[in-house]
């Protein structure tokens, strides 16, 4: 039997007495890839943060494990402004020998030369895959990323969700994912959970991603090409 | 002066504030070290009045003051900078009222003309314990920087570790105002941190760059004091505005 590795029982978040998040429940396996899919607002981001307990919450969170990794928003992330700070020394705060950290510069597919560069030199492309390679490096069994893309051309997308997919089948990791890419929720989400401040659908994105499920999350206008190929 | 005790003192001082420094220019508060310092200044007019230690009188002061600010933008949300104005400028104005005209230079611009030995030993512990504390810290808060929900995911204790990095900020400034008084102390912690910027471009040159850069800047502020009769605490500004300089010239030329 596959284990649970997350199960969320009416989580509610309030900000200053206005509710963000009102009664969700889902639940994670093992191994599982779940995107959080939702208009700006939804609570998506909120959610992630909840889970991880950094902001309060009622309700019940369990997680099967401790050993997990979070990517915030590339927009939460200090660039500029910083102290001269190179990337091998970004990679040190985690602990992890330099072999370690060789082996996952090669996995993302960035030139070791680069480790000697500053933190913020780097391009929008490559610091993504660079934060990605940070997360994983010490091996966790849960990564939550929130928006992995943004600000990232197609071409670019495309390389971070191979990447995703390929470190999700390598180390059977359990994949939390908020994004506004439908295309990313058909080609690699196993379960969707489609939120706007309260759970509006979730399961298989193939059986509950119906045109009319995803009116009601983003409104009228949206057209909808499902892929089919996996 | 004492000159090697002074110079003993001073380069110590120095050190642990331009290392301490550059951990608050990463996190933007270089300046900070203004506001405290001027905070200080009802405690080193009471310590002159009543004859005890300069830096103990600071440091109750600050704080005082670092708790008030803290409890007032906890139940306010007003910004921090202008709790500290408020703050400061209290502080500066209080100190006034009761601090004799003949203490007024020292305690704004620092005296190290009575240095006892037993003082000397004192600053070279406290600047030793404050340096190895920030070190345990640096490497973490410089994550916190970056992203706080990125470093308390990664376990660290954002409260514990902020509250520590407060406390040695308030000690650093009440060392500080031992050589440059109250009003001069944000200098000491932030000309050494920008001219290492300047320089370094690794975080362990930068944090390092900061504390020899500290250190320079004061002896080499002792000793142009010695030599020329003008009071310490200038002096060692103006040493280290000096070697700022050069890292704008040393920087244009790589």
């Amino acid at each position: 039997m596959v284990k649970t590795m997350l199960k969320v029982d009416k989580l509610n978040v309030a900000f200053d007495g206005f509710d963000v998040i009102t009664d969700l429940s889902f639940e994670v396996k093992e191994g599982e890839v779940l995107v959080i899919l939702g208009p700006n607002g939804a609570g998506k981001t909120t959610l992630l943060r909840a889970l991880l307990g950094l902001i309060p919450y009622r309700g019940n969170v369990v997680w099967a494990t401790e050993d997990i990794s979070y990517l915030p928003p590339q927009e939460l992330w200090e660039r500029r402004g910083l102290p001269p700070l190179s990337i091998e020394e970004f990679f040190r705060f985690k602990a992890v020998s330099m072999e370690r950290i060789l082996n996952i510069f090669q996995r993302v597919g960035l030139d070791p030369s680069l480790l000697k560069r500053g933190y913020g030199a780097l391009s929008t492309g490559q610091f993504q895959r660079m934060i990605i390679g940070w997360a994983l490096v010490d091996d966790p069994s849960v990564l939550l990323f929130d928006e992995p893309t943004s600000g990232i051309d197609i071409g670019g997308q495309e390389t971070i969700y191979s990447l995703l997919h390929s470190f999700w089948k390598e180390r059977n990791l359990t994949i939390l994912l908020v994004t506004h890419d439908l295309n990313v929720v058909w080609e690699h989400a196993e379960t969707v959970l489609c939120m706007n401040r309260e759970k509006l659908c979730y399961g298989n994105p193939h059986k509950v991603l119906t045109p009319e499920e995803l009116e009601k999350i983003y409104g009228a206008g949206i057209k909808h090409y499902e892929h089919t190929h996996r | 002066m004492d000159f090697l005790p002074a110079l003993i003192m001073s380069a110590f001082i120095g050190g642990v504030a331009g290392y301490l420094g550059s951990l608050m220019l990463s996190k933007r508060m270089a300046l900070v070290g203004g506001p405290l310092g001027h905070l200080s200044l009802p405690g080193i007019a009471l310590a002159l009045i009543y004859g005890f230690d300069v830096s103990l009188g600071a440091f109750l002061f600050i704080v005082v003051g670092i708790i008030f600010i803290w409890l007032v933008e906890v139940r306010t949300k007003l910004p921090m900078e202008a709790i500290t104005a408020l703050v400061f400028a209290s502080g500066v104005a209080t100190s006034f009222v009761f601090l004799p005209e003949d203490k007024t230079v020292p305690a704004l611009i620092g005296d190290i003309s009575q240095i006892t030995p037993d003082i000397v030993v004192i600053v070279i512990v406290l600047s030793s314990a404050i340096f190895f504390v920030t070190k345990r810290i640096y490497s973490k808060m410089i994550l916190v920087s970056i992203s706080e929900d990125l470093a308390r995911v990664e376990g660290i204790d954002t409260k514990k570790f902020n509250f520590i990095y407060l406390a040695c900020i308030a000690l650093v400034i009440s060392l500080g105002v031992r050589i440059v008084g109250g009003l001069m102390t944000a200098a000491i912690v932030a000309i050494p941190a920008c001219t290492s910027k300047n320089l370094s471009k690794t975080l362990t040159q930068y944090a390092y760059g900061g504390l020899v850069l500290g250190s320079l800047g004061c002896i080499l502020g002792i000793a142009a004091a010695e030599v020329t009769g003008v009071s310490a605490g200038s002096a060692i500004i103006m040493a280290n505005t000096a070697i700022f300089l050069v890292s704008l010239v040393l920087k244009r030329a790589t």
